[in-house]
């Protein structure tokens, strides 16, 4: 039995299949979502935890693959440097779940690793260099 | 009864002065009206913390024994090129300069332009030393051709920011109407009105207070990045007959100030270096502005609140860099901006913004707090920014 956490990219255009419940009647792997954000239409991303025999996980990723859908493994981890964080909310408009969120009436900005999808998003947009990454092994 | 910047200095003095923010006086003037808060209250305090391009510094390096004439040849810090067209030990050095060979906006990417002027800059103030490397002609008197040296504030005679332009009163709120994904100096805005980002503190904001500049003109002392500055000049494109609301505000990027203040006493909290992705590198500056309440009109105006200040919206994929297109896409409040989304075109546009408004009431908070320790002093400016209305027909 092996555990391993991925993200799926959807490309624009996925067929409509449901795809968790074919991961799990036809190739038997249990699938524990973290996180999603998907918008018909729009490109999504989906951090699942897998898990299976090696050759389970292995055939459900080439089903994936077979739709268009890249699977990357969440080998990154996003880091709020909360003394280099100004408050200003630029990335807060840009974060797909709400990872980063303001409260309006102390004007701080929070971080939630939890609802964080690793998109990369607020590494582009936030100017005071107080997101990083960090490389997880392990 | 008008009070007298002198009248409040002796009670600054004294140790009886009393001092708001541009934000706890809205209360105070709801609870005691306009007549009785003019007799109790002395000065407001405005803060604000923004990307303000428009900066730099001026630095004097001191020689060393074989001297050398930097003016006229080049010299960078840290890879940065600064300008040396000045006398001999005398350069400046931009915020948003980058090195030679910084990989730019190329192959459809945006670039990162992770270091530049700023970054040294704030190196400096935080007591950091950087690498000098020098190049000239020589001459008799000046002897020296090559320079490599690390250096800090130390290492200078003089060190000063000198900011061209600062304080915006009022800014552009920038929106996306293309089908594409751009990069600007107002941040990376998604296609087709996917969100919009504004820059300024608004109801904190130094000049949105004083929107006449009745008490803000050249030689006021104000808080700069933790030092004593001052208003050294009317700002670059100080626009004073911008259109305005009846309170007095401009609807419109109005007036500016530019700024001076010594790098020694400044702190790396109050000043930082930001890379713009696919625009460049900047610094963002804590400008802070005493204002005395010396009669009811200036009571009134730095009692603006977010809903009675107005930003226009402007399409940055055609109209600002291009002059073609949807030249009007309407107003939006301060209050509707920091709400979190406003309504352009039909469409619910998600908010976000640079200047951090945490930190503009942290400024303002710290400069009431120099005023209240009698360690800040105000100032009667020495001649008004074009388009003042000193008098008592302001609004
Ligand atoms: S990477 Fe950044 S923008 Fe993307 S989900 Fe995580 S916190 Fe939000
Ligand atoms: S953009 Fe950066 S500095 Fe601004 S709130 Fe987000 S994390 Fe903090």
């Amino acid at each position: 039995m092996k555990q391993t956490k991925l993200v799926f990219i959807f490309p624009e255009n996925t067929v409509e299949e449901p795809i968790t419940y074919n991961l799990i009647t036809n190739y038997g792997v249990q699938v524990n979502i973290l996180r999603a954000s998907i918008d018909p239409g729009k490109q999504g991303r989906m951090v699942v935890e897998l898990g299976g025999e090696e050759i389970q996980i292995s055939q459900a990723l080439n089903y994936l693959e077979s739709l268009g859908v890249l699977v990357a493994p969440l080998a990154q981890k996003i880091r709020h440097l909360e003394d280099r964080c100004t408050g200003c909310t630029a990335c807060v408009p840009h974060c797909p779940t709400r990872a980063l969120d303001v409260d309006r009436d102390s004007w701080k900005v929070s971080f939630d690793s939890e609802k964080c999808i690793v998109c990369f998003s607020c590494l582009e947009t936030c100017i005071y260099h107080a997101m990083s990454v960090e490389e997880q092994f392990a | 009864m008008a009070k007298t910047i002198e009248e409040i200095n002796a009670k600054i003095r004294s140790g009886k002065v009393v001092v708001f923010t541009a934000e706890e006086i809205v209360e105070v003037v709801r609870e005691q009206g306009i007549k009785q808060a003019v007799r109790e209250v002395d000065v407001v305090t405005t803060g604000t913390f923004s990307p303000m391009c428009s900066s730099g510094a001026f630095l004097n390096i001191k020689q060393q024994k074989q001297k050398m004439k930097l003016g006229g040849g080049f010299a960078t810090l840290n890879g940065v090129p600064a300008y040396a067209g000045l006398a001999a030990a005398d350069i400046y050095i931009g915020a948003t300069a980058i090195p030679d060979g910084d990989p730019r906006n190329g192959n459809g990417r945006p670039g990162k332009f992770r270091y530049g002027g700023a970054h040294v800059i704030e190196e400096l103030v935080a007591g950091n030393r950087v690498l000098l490397k020098g190049g000239a002609y020589g001459t008799d008197c000046y002897p020296a051709k090559t320079r490599e040296q690390t250096i800090g504030l130390k290492d200078m005679n003089d060190a000063f920011l000198f900011n061209p332009r600062n304080c915006y009163q009022n800014y552009n709120v920038a929106v996306n109407l293309s089908d594409k994904p751009i990069y600007t100096y107002m941040g990376k805005l998604k296609p087709k009105l996917g969100n919009a980002y504004y820059c300024s503190a608004g109801q904190l904001s130094p000049l949105l207070n004083d929107p006449h500049f009745r008490t803000i003109g050249i030689g006021t002392r104000v808080f700069f990045c933790g030092a004593e500055g001052y208003v050294a000049w009317p700002g670059t494109q100080h626009n004073p007959s911008a259109p305005r609301l009846e309170n007095g505000t401009p609807k419109t990027p109005a007036g500016t100030i530019a700024l001076i203040g010594d790098m020694r006493q400044m702190s790396a909290q109050w000043l930082r270096a930001v890379s713009f992705t696919g625009y460049g590198v900047t610094l963002s500056v804590a400008v802070g502005v005493p204002i005395p309440i010396i009669d009811e009109d200036i009571l009134r105006s730095v009692s603006v609140t977010d809903d009675q200040l107005k930003a226009p919206v402007v399409d940055y994929s055609e109209y600002y860099p291009f002059g073609q297109g949807e030249a009007k896409l309407g107003e939006v409040t301060y209050q509707e901006l920091k709400s979190g989304s406003i309504r352009v075109k039909d469409q619910e546009v998600p908010t976000g913004s640079f200047s951090s408004y945490a930190l503009a009431r942290k400024v303002a908070h710290h400069l009431k707090q120099l005023i209240e320790d009698g360690d800040f002093l105000l100032t009667q400016f020495q001649a008004p920014l074009p388009g003042a209305v000193t008098g008592k027909e302001a609004a």
